[in-house]
């Protein structure tokens, strides 16, 4: 399946290994951090909601 | 701004903190790098501009940070902040007051510190020139450095940080001159880029440096 | 609030400005955000896919050619990121709208990771092209220079707790920057001209890439590009909450 790479298959594999971890990365923080957030005030405009 | 520029003078060398401690820094420097590169006296002399150089502009960033701080703390900016001299001047004066406490100094030492190092005899001129015309410029951008970062506390590390990056042409072309000088090359070309940078800096810097302490007095 | 936020809203929906509005932002961006991480996803899998299995390798660089699907788009990213910050800072600076502050915010770490995906790929790629990982080569120290400027645009931005001051501070720090990355991108030209010839090896110049990398590779530019889209749309979203988050907490702790 994978073509053959020849005597590069090391460099040509871990660079797509190194940036899709990379990228993987990127996405995953970005959106822990955006659940977080969107968690945090929906909560606090619910509490808000309910004090009046 | 003469009076500005007097008090400043005074208070640094009442402190004591602006001559002694940048040069003994640029000194420790110059003194710990043979340590780590091994004694090779023809190794030495390769690098030493760029060892000079790169001493110099650690010693200039060194005392950065009370540039501006003290009188953050005693509320002298704002009182500059109000006063009828535009701030950018006024930073101006500040900026030239760093260099001659610290970067004149360094200028004088330079050739000193450059025996210790086996600096060919045709470096001199080049390397007292080329610190001559750069070190302006590291103090104007470093003052820049100090305004962004006046109003946190700590920031003395933040401002390395900030300040580093925008001291690589500077640093490329200063100690580009340095070297070549040291080697015999024609230095016409990187000295008009550095006296360029330096002008180009000392002409605009302080607007973006004053911009910034606006904004952090405000 | 200074007097540039006293300026008439345009009442016509179709204006750009009306999206300075964090409410009209979010309510777009959520609308679009699904089709773009679709489209994002679609056009790194086709462009990356298409070039890592479907084109031949080239005849002196062998399989290491593929590493350009990855290494030229971020590349290209990373730098437009910065460019992007650049425009932002200006907008926030001229007409002081905040999500454009935010925006710039949140781009930072998006260009911080294609830049280092851009020096990871370039260093593997080296390594057997050029027989090393690292050359002071004036491409691959410009890159290193920038994101050095990227670290210090990022942590102004965490040290300053006044959001408004951080703003203003690091978009004056943007403008500098930028000059002073241009100005260290001819020094580095200047410094390094001429002892290390690694750009004409490189493929980097478009007009030397033959038809069949070309089209993968302008898929997988594609698909960067939306993707630094849709990540800068969602962070912003989440920066604003954020924001918002901590006024509605302030308020509350006063009363």
């Amino acid at each position: 399946m994978i073509p053959d790479l020849g005597k590069y298959a090391d460099s040509v594999l871990s660079s797509y290994a190194a940036s899709f971890i990379l990228l993987a990365m990127l996405v995953f923080l970005t959106i822990r951090r955006g659940r977080k957030a969107r968690h945090a005030l929906e909560a606090i405009e619910r509490k808000k909601k309910s004090d009046g | 701004m003469k009076a500005l520029l007097r008090r400043d003078l005074a208070l640094a060398l009442r402190a004591g903190g602006g001559f002694g401690l940048g040069l003994a820094f640029f000194l420790i420097v110059t003194v710990l790098v043979p340590f780590g590169v091994g004694p090779q006296s023809e190794l030495l002399s390769r690098i030493a501009p760029g060892i000079l150089w790169l001493g110099a502009l650690l010693a200039c960033l060194l005392s950065l940070d009370r540039l501006l701080a003290l009188d953050w703390e005693d509320g002298t900016l704002d009182l500059l902040a109000t006063s009828p001299l535009p701030l950018e001047a006024a930073l101006l004066v500040k900026a030239l007051a760093h260099w001659i406490t610290t970067g004149l100094p360094l200028v004088l030492a330079a050739p000193l510190l450059g025996v210790l190092l086996n600096l060919p005899a045709s470096g001199y001129l080049w390397l007292v020139v080329s610190l001559a015309l750069g070190t302006p410029a590291l103090s104007v951008i470093g003052t820049f450095g100090a305004a962004l970062t006046v109003g946190v506390k700590r920031g003395g590390l933040l401002m390395s940080l900030l300040v580093l990056p925008l001291y690589v042409p500077t640093l490329i072309f200063g100690a580009e001159v340095a070297r070549r000088g040291a080697t015999g090359m024609a230095t016409e070309t990187p000295l008009l880029m550095l006296a360029g940078i330096t002008l180009g800096v000392i002409a605009l810097m302080p607007f973006a440096s004053a911009a910034a302490l606006r904004v952090n007095l405000r | 609030m200074s007097v540039t936020d006293q300026k008439p809203i345009p009442k016509r929906p179709s204006s750009f400005w009306s999206y300075a509005n964090p409410v009209k932002f979010l309510a777009f961006s959520e609308r679009v955000m699904p089709a773009l991480w679709w489209l994002a996803g679609i056009c790194l899998l086709v462009g990356l896919v298409w070039g890592f299995f479907f084109t031949p390798d080239d005849f002196r660089q062998g399989s290491t050619v593929k590493i350009i699907y990855l290494h030229v788009p971020s590349a290209l990213m990373a730098i437009n990121a910065w460019f992007m910050m650049l425009v932002a800072s200006l907008i926030w600076i001229i007409r002081r709208h905040h999500v454009s502050a935010l925006a710039a915010k949140a781009a930072a770490p998006v260009g911080v990771v294609m830049t280092v995906i851009a020096l990871v790929t370039g260093a593997i790629w080296g390594q057997p092209m050029w027989g090393t990982w690292w050359a002071w080569d004036p491409r691959l120290t410009s890159f290193l220079i920038l994101f050095l400027f990227y670290l210090g645009y990022i942590a102004l931005w965490e040290a300053i707790e006044d959001p408004d001051t951080a703003a203003d501070l690091t978009s004056v720090l943007c403008l500098v920057g930028s000059v002073f990355a241009v100005l260290s991108r001819y020094a580095v030209n200047f410094w390094n001209q001429g002892l290390h010839q690694g750009a004409s090896l490189s493929l980097d110049k478009e007009e030397n890439v033959a038809d069949v990398f070309y089209f993968p590779l302008l898929v997988a530019i594609a698909g960067f590009v939306l993707l630094f889209l849709v990540l800068v749309l969602y962070r912003t979203g989440t920066e604003i909450r954020l924001r918002r988050t901590r006024a509605l907490m302030a308020r509350e702790a006063r009363t």
